[in-house]
């Protein structure tokens, strides 16, 4: 008893010609069926040149358009020739000239030998089935498809229109559910010949004939109806991408072929010479007896899919430019910005780092450069600190910091003196954790010794460019993570909005409680400064009610020490 | 008014057609060996003038890739290239004194060279100082990679110019003939680079690196672009319009993917940077023949040093396409 092989070939000849050679050296019969629009010098070679080999035939030629029912007649016929030329064969196994065997032939033989009844197809129900190329699942089996979906796209898919809105069905032949799955499939002889010579097979015939992709459904429904035992696998290793074609095995792949223990694989690219002579050549694939396990290359084949269709979140590149809200993450992680408090404290920069252990940087949209971490002149990545680089694509430079940087979490402050480039990016950013203290900018004024007509100028223009940052914080657009204290709430109640900073900035969440706080510039005065701005016809809000003079005069009345917040 | 735009471009494609076929007068041929051509070869086609330090490891690094010939065009090398391309089995050569600017940068030679001999075959469009790179290109080659492009039903491949640059001023290490050049120019900017969607052509517009780091801090629009499209599946009514960063019809440009995902893409790398450069600069900008009046070499030349050096303390030193790929500069897309 032995297992006979169909192998379907319509290109790579010289491949194919050593792959069946390889079957019959082992005790297989094998049957070719050669695409009869393959024409040409090269294919009549092939013929000729396996005509030495007594375990192989030829079956009738059929063309073998992709989706299309001539595989399946091809499948039909060169299975019929099978069982009626080679009466040893009791199981009998479909795979193409790319297919190549990883085990050695024996141990497939035995492996069938020991499971004598078994059919293995993969076999479901369309409704249980991710697989569907087009958006076509149950409308396979219901709908009609005279034409190609490959070289006929625009007629098929008006077609399938077309019967759709006037609800015109088929009927499904009665007695079958229709089964969908990979058309490399290992049929016993009594299966198989069962559906060959099924007194309704003209029925079934005729009605696969209009079915989409019929080599995907026609036998893996109608052993459904025979088969004593089915395994609902393929023994052949067959991954596919995201369009629906077969991943090709290269020579880089030979250990994980190797190790995967499946049969066959598919499809193996003809020029891979050294898996041809790896698992073809005399010392063969090894022996292990075991169960298939595609576990390992499952896993790459899925991941290039799903790099293929969702990329890397936060990378922007030669070949991946989501339009805006299709990114999949603007960003690449978490980052902070910190805006107002660097104002409001001596050495913030400094404490923050202490208290954080994260990159902390200063203000990296400063007019004057990009105020790095130990305000180097390049950072991650080669990033300039040039102002004009950084601003020249400021939202790109954004991301490319936060990818450059992946794996630390990244600090930054920034305020309405700073280059307002990405003031709506970061509002717009999940990734974003934005601590806001409003009209903090109002503090370096106050403690500067310029002109007060300069000074109301200068607040002027502070105030409308944060008025207009809130408001993309505030908009509904704003997906960051984002919390706004205006000056005077901040100042009744600071420990709460550092420990949000401290929290933010931290790539463990909660893991740091404060015990070193910064020490906050001295505010005596700032309220009488804000009644000036107002008084000059300025109007001064952003802080919220601060009011003239903080701090009530009948408790302290000498200068306090400057004091820490507790 | 799309269908305005898409005969505007109809247009300047046949335009730029058209000037490569006027333009074929101004080449000589020197030794046309594309009878050797074969139905699937993978062609190269370049132009270059005084490369002859580069070109026997620009040739055995692509024939060792499965580039099976060469199509190319010497204009006026004093330095003995066209003796020594002309002696080459797999390179056809043709020779030309005319102007390199007016022929667009030499994209009309080769636009025309292309419609001639490159009609159903991979063509490979890249200078002598620029290496391909691809997904898995240090075990498959590149027979491998237009196979899959041909099987998922794709025209072109996309890659990014990477300027590799050494550690220290150029002139320090200087490039000996059959050297890899990236023993020496061994360092690159990882993600500096900025990208831009052209909405006519709809190609990505590409900038950044080392140079327009050092040259071009004061007016980064003016920096070099890095986008390219070096590797496609030629059909004569195609044309490159400028340089290989963009060729018609646009819908070959869409070499990236806009919902999300990667498509696989590789790298140019470019030896540019090497000793050979300043005397390069030099003679270009006494030629005035490149690219938007040699605003480029201009650029260096005003750098404050003729022997500038590019490194710096984040510089990413060269290792292979895997560190490229993790990197986020180059993508396998969904090549496994």
């Amino acid at each position: 008893m032995t297992v006979g092989i169909v192998m379907l070939v319509h290109t790579h000849f010289e491949r194919a010609e050593q792959m069946a050679r390889h079957w019959a050296a082992g005790g297989c019969p094998v049957v070719i069926h050669v695409d009869k629009s393959s024409k040409g010098a090269a294919a009549d070679a092939f013929i000729a040149a396996l005509s030495d080999e007594p375990q192989v035939r030829f079956s009738r030629r059929h063309t073998c358009g992709w989706g299309t029912w001539g595989i399946v007649a091809a499948t039909q016929d060169a299975c019929q020739l099978m069982l009626d030329e080679f009466e040893e064969v009791r199981h009998v196994m479909t795979t193409s000239g790319t297919c190549m065997p990883l085990r050695p032939v024996a141990d497939l033989r035995r492996y069938l030998m020991e499971r004598p009844t078994t059919d293995f197809i993969e076999s479901a129900t369309t409704a249980d089935v991710p697989w569907t190329v087009g958006g076509l699942s149950e409308e396979r089996f219901t709908l009609r498809f005279p034409f190609s979906w490959k070289s006929q796209r625009k007629l098929f898919d008006s077609y399938v229109e077309l019967q759709r809105r006037m609800g015109l069905r088929r009927r499904i032949p009665r007695g079958i559910v229709p089964h969908m799955g990979s058309q490399w499939w290992c049929l016993t002889r009594r299966t198989l010949s069962a559906i060959l010579q099924d007194p309704d097979r003209s029925v079934y015939d005729r009605y696969f004939k209009k079915v989409w992709i019929p080599d995907e459904s026609y036998f893996q429904t109608l052993s459904r109806l025979y088969s004593e035992r089915i395994e609902s696998r393929s023994l052949t290793l067959s991954k596919f991408d995201f369009q629906g074609k077969p991943h090709i095995f290269y020579d880089d792949h030979l250990q994980l072929l190797r190790r995967s223990d499946c049969f066959v694989a598919r499809k193996v690219w003809h020029r891979a010479d050294k898996l041809y002579q790896t698992f073809l050549g005399p010392e063969g694939a090894t022996a292990s007896g075991a169960e298939p396990n595609p576990g390992k290359i499952d896993r790459i084949f899925s991941k290039a899919v799903e790099r293929r269709t969702r990329g890397r979140p936060g990378l922007y590149m030669q070949s991946r430019f989501p339009r805006e809200t299709l990114e999949n993450g603007v960003t690449a992680s978490r980052y902070a910005v910190i805006e107002g408090f660097g104002d409001l404290f001596e050495d913030f920069e400094d404490w923050l780092r202490r208290a954080t252990q994260a990159r902390v940087h200063g203000h990296i949209f400063a007019p004057e450069r990009a105020e790095f971490e130990n305000r180097q002149a390049t950072y991650a990545g080669a990033l300039s600190d040039d102002p004009e680089l950084r601003d020249y694509q400021g939202r790109m430079f954004l991301t490319n910091l936060i990818w450059n940087t992946r794996g630390e979490r990244q600090c930054f402050q920034y305020s309405p003196r700073d280059s307002q480039v990405v003031s709506w990016d970061i509002a717009k950013d999940p990734n974003a954790q934005i601590n806001v203290i409003s009209g903090a900018w109002a503090v370096p004024l106050f403690q500067s010794n310029a002109n007060f007509a300069d000074l109301r100028i200068e607040a002027a223009r502070l105030q409308r460019i944060e008025a207009d940052h809130l408001e993309a914080l505030r908009s509904p657009y704003a997906k960051a993570h984002i919390r706004i204290w205006t000056m005077a709430e901040f100042v009744e109640a600071p420990m709460e909005a550092l420990q949000a900073v401290v929290d933010a900035c931290a790539s463990r969440e909660g893991a740091q409680r404060l015990t070193d706080v910064p020490r906050m510039v001295n505010l005596a005065g700032f309220g009488q400064f804000l009644q000036n701005l107002k008084n000059q016809g300025m109007h001064p809000y952003l802080m919220g009610d601060f009011p003239v003079d903080p701090v009530p005069k009948n408790r302290r009345q000498q200068p306090r020490k400057p004091y820490l917040v507790r | 008014m799309s269908f305005v735009r898409s005969y505007q471009l109809r247009l300047s494609r046949r335009h730029a057609l058209g000037r490569a076929v006027i333009k074929r007068r101004q080449l000589t041929v020197v030794n046309n060996q594309t009878k050797l051509i074969a139905p699937k070869d993978i062609l190269v086609f370049s132009t270059l003038r005084n490369e002859r330090v580069r070109l026997p490891y620009f040739l055995q690094y692509y024939r060792e890739k499965g580039v099976d010939h060469f199509l190319m065009v010497d204009n006026d090398s004093t330095d003995g290239s066209a003796e020594y391309l002309a002696a080459q089995p797999d390179v056809s050569l043709w020779t030309t004194s005319k102007s390199y600017r007016k022929a667009r940068f030499g994209v009309d030679w080769l636009n025309w060279l292309q419609l001639r001999y490159g009609h159903g075959h991979w063509c490979l469009t890249v200078d002598p100082d620029e290496f391909f790179i691809y997904p898995f290109c240090d075990t498959r080659p590149m027979q491998a990679l237009t196979d899959w492009l041909d099987s998922s039903d794709l025209k072109s491949f996309g890659a990014m110019l990477l300027d590799l640059y050494p550690k220290g001023p150029l002139n320090d290490q200087p490039y000996a003939e059959g050297q890899d050049p990236f023993e020496i120019a061994s360092w690159f900017d990882a993600g500096n680079y900025s990208i831009r969607f052209n909405p006519r052509e709809w190609n990505l517009w590409i900038q950044g690196g080392p140079r327009q780091r050092m040259f071009f801090a004061d007016d980064p629009a003016s920096a070099p672009a890095l986008n390219k499209i070096p590797l496609v599946k030629w059909n004569r009514r195609y044309a490159y319009t400028s340089s290989t960063h963009m060729l018609l019809p646009r819908g070959l440009n869409i070499t990236y993917d806009n919902l999300g995902g990667e498509k696989a893409s590789g790298m140019l790398l470019h030896a540019k940077f090497l000793n050979t450069f300043a005397d390069k600069a030099q003679e270009e900008l006494e030629r005035g023949q490149h690219y938007a009046g040699s605003q480029e070499y201009k650029a260096y030349a005003a750098g404050s040093t003729r022997n500038p050096d590019l490194w710096c303390r984040w510089s990413e030193k060269y290792i292979n396409w895997r560190q490229l790929e993790v990197l986020g500069l180059m993508s396998k897309g969904n090549w496994a």
